[in-house]
């Protein structure tokens, strides 16, 4: 039966790290919703994660958008449906891509840099320091970033959802001759407040994941700087894989299979 | 430095802690009076920083007790313990500086954290600390990572002693200085302990560090104190593993683990 062995032991490892994990995330939570909190350090972060990602999820945002209208226009025209583009572009924006692209490109961003600042003070004894001078690790480090990521990520999203959706009106109406009062017309008729709302309940999600996750693998990473890169690779990864998977499990929730 | 020690101010008693299959801490007792400085030195790996931090509350023993002033801090938790943790200052061997805030506000941070003193008020604190260190006030608006090593080793003691504990903890606090900085520290640590009539645990494989700053040492090999005894009586201890370690020799009890 040797050879049951290893399947067994890579099992067991799954088990071990997913309850490590979720035993982290339980903590984490609960340090959220127990004063005191650090204000200043929320603010901070909010600034760190929400404010300064506004330019990269813009870009991606409207280059996206831009896109959408294109690709949908070569599909759209051969069934003579081109007025169902304006639909598509809002309700893909809104339901999909506006929280998943924000959310892949917030991670690359921040995560990978709240694993290396957090895993950079573990190795370097900081987090230890911080136990030893009164004040919880958990309280100062973590909480701040994940209470920033669940409120910063979905106002991203936002403004993403409508840059993107400026995104396709330009080129629909500039390059593939729409008219414009028309196209808006299009963009509003069909959008309702659920595709929006899902959208959002999906980045608060994401945003969560994001930070949980930089947390997490910069809290628990040992061995020096190559433990830290290893650290923030793991969260860039984890990060990702778990949005893409959260996103599947919440659009079912939403709209049914 | 050699008052004698009628209260025990730290009390470990069969300290035990394990990571894995490995054994670092087999049975550690050791007792640390009021007012009185105790240097534990060993090899490296013998297992004096895991000791720490079970004194800490950073890591928790698998047997045996810690007390402190008395009560048995393993058995505390949350609030309790913190109470206990918050008389004890800790020198990092590293200095542990946070590189995202300004010196006088590392120095402070306790003062804000434990206490919630104001900001100008715990500024004050803090150049009066930094000064008893050596440090003039234009350093206080640097950044640890402006500073050199020694510096920052000057800052890691100024916050240590920041809120004028009871104990205070160095780990390793001349390792990586020249031997004139290590001699300064030394004084420093000697001057502070004396100034705030604080209990001291040191560890350090120093010997010349160690005898500056011991009124006794003990000595930990393998996860147990092998030998314990006034500063003044190290050179004539009559242990082998003592006297192989004091005389840096290779060839001795000790063997050099090479794997563990």
């Amino acid at each position: 039966m040797n050879f049951l062995a290893p399947i067994g032991r890579v099992f067991i490892g799954f088990l071990v790290a997913t309850g490590r994990l979720v035993a982290f995330a339980a903590v984490s939570v609960s340090h959220c919703v127990r004063p005191p909190l650090y204000g200043r350090s929320i603010g901070r972060q909010m600034i760190q994660i929400g404010y300064f990602s506004l330019p990269v999820v813009g870009l991606t945002a409207i280059f996206t958008g831009m896109v959408l209208a294109l690709q949908s226009y070569t599909g759209f025209a051969r069934l003579n449906a081109e007025s169902a583009i304006a639909t598509v572009v809002v309700l893909t924006m809104t339901r999909e891509l506006g929280p998943v692209l924000a959310g892949l490109m917030v991670a690359g961003r921040v995560g990978a840099a709240i694993a290396a600042e957090i895993g950079t003070m573990r190795v370097t004894e900081q987090i230890d320091a911080l136990a030893t001078l009164s004040t919880d690790p958990y309280k100062y480090l973590i909480v701040p970033r994940l209470i920033a990521g669940v409120v910063t990520l979905p106002i991203l999203v936002l403004i993403a959802d409508i840059i993107g959706v400026f995104g396709g009106y330009v080129v629909s109406v500039h390059s593939l001759d729409f008219n414009a009062a028309n196209y808006l017309k299009l963009t509003w008729q069909f959008l309702e407040p659920l595709d929006v709302i899902t959208g959002l309940v999906k980045a608060a999600v994401f945003g969560f994941l994001v930070t949980l996750m930089g947390c997490y693998h910069g809290f628990h990473s040992r061995g020096g700087a190559q433990g830290v890169g290893a650290a923030a690779t793991n969260a860039v990864v984890s990060a990702s894989v778990l949005i893409l998977a959260a996103n599947y499990m919440i659009t079912t929730a939403f709209f049914g299979t | 430095m050699t008052r004698t020690a009628s209260e025990s101010k730290i009390e470990l008693r069969g300290l035990k802690k394990s990571f894995g299959a490995k054994t670092v801490l087999d049975g550690v007792d050791l007792r640390v009076g009021a007012g009185e400085s105790v240097v534990v030195i060993g090899g490296s790996g013998s297992g004096k920083s895991v000791m720490l931090k079970c004194v800490l509350g950073l890591l928790w023993p698998d047997a045996g007790s810690i007390h402190i002033d008395g009560a048995d801090v393993t058995a505390l938790t949350g609030r309790a313990r913190q109470a206990h943790t918050e008389k004890i200052g800790m020198l990092f061997q590293s200095g542990a500086l946070f590189d995202s805030l300004k010196v006088w506000e590392n120095v402070a941070f306790a003062l804000r954290s434990q206490s919630a003193m104001p900001k100008r008020q715990a500024r004050d604190v803090a150049l009066a600390k930094l000064a008893q260190v050596g440090l003039a006030a234009d350093v206080a608006e640097l950044s640890p990572s402006e500073l050199s090593g020694g510096m920052q080793k000057r800052v890691a003691l100024a916050r240590a002693i920041a809120t004028d504990p009871e104990i205070v903890f160095f780990d390793e606090p001349t390792a990586g200085l020249d031997p004139i900085l290590g001699d300064i520290i030394n004084r420093l640590i000697v001057d502070c302990v004396r100034h705030l009539g604080a209990s001291a645990v040191s560890i350090t494989h120093d010997m010349t560090s160690a005898r500056k700053i011991a009124d006794r040492i003990a000595m930990l090999h393998e996860g147990r104190i092998v030998w314990d005894g006034p500063a003044a009586d190290i050179e004539s201890s009559g242990n082998a593993f003592v006297d192989q370690f004091i005389h840096g020799r290779a060839e001795g009890p000790i063997g050099m683990a090479v794997r563990r």
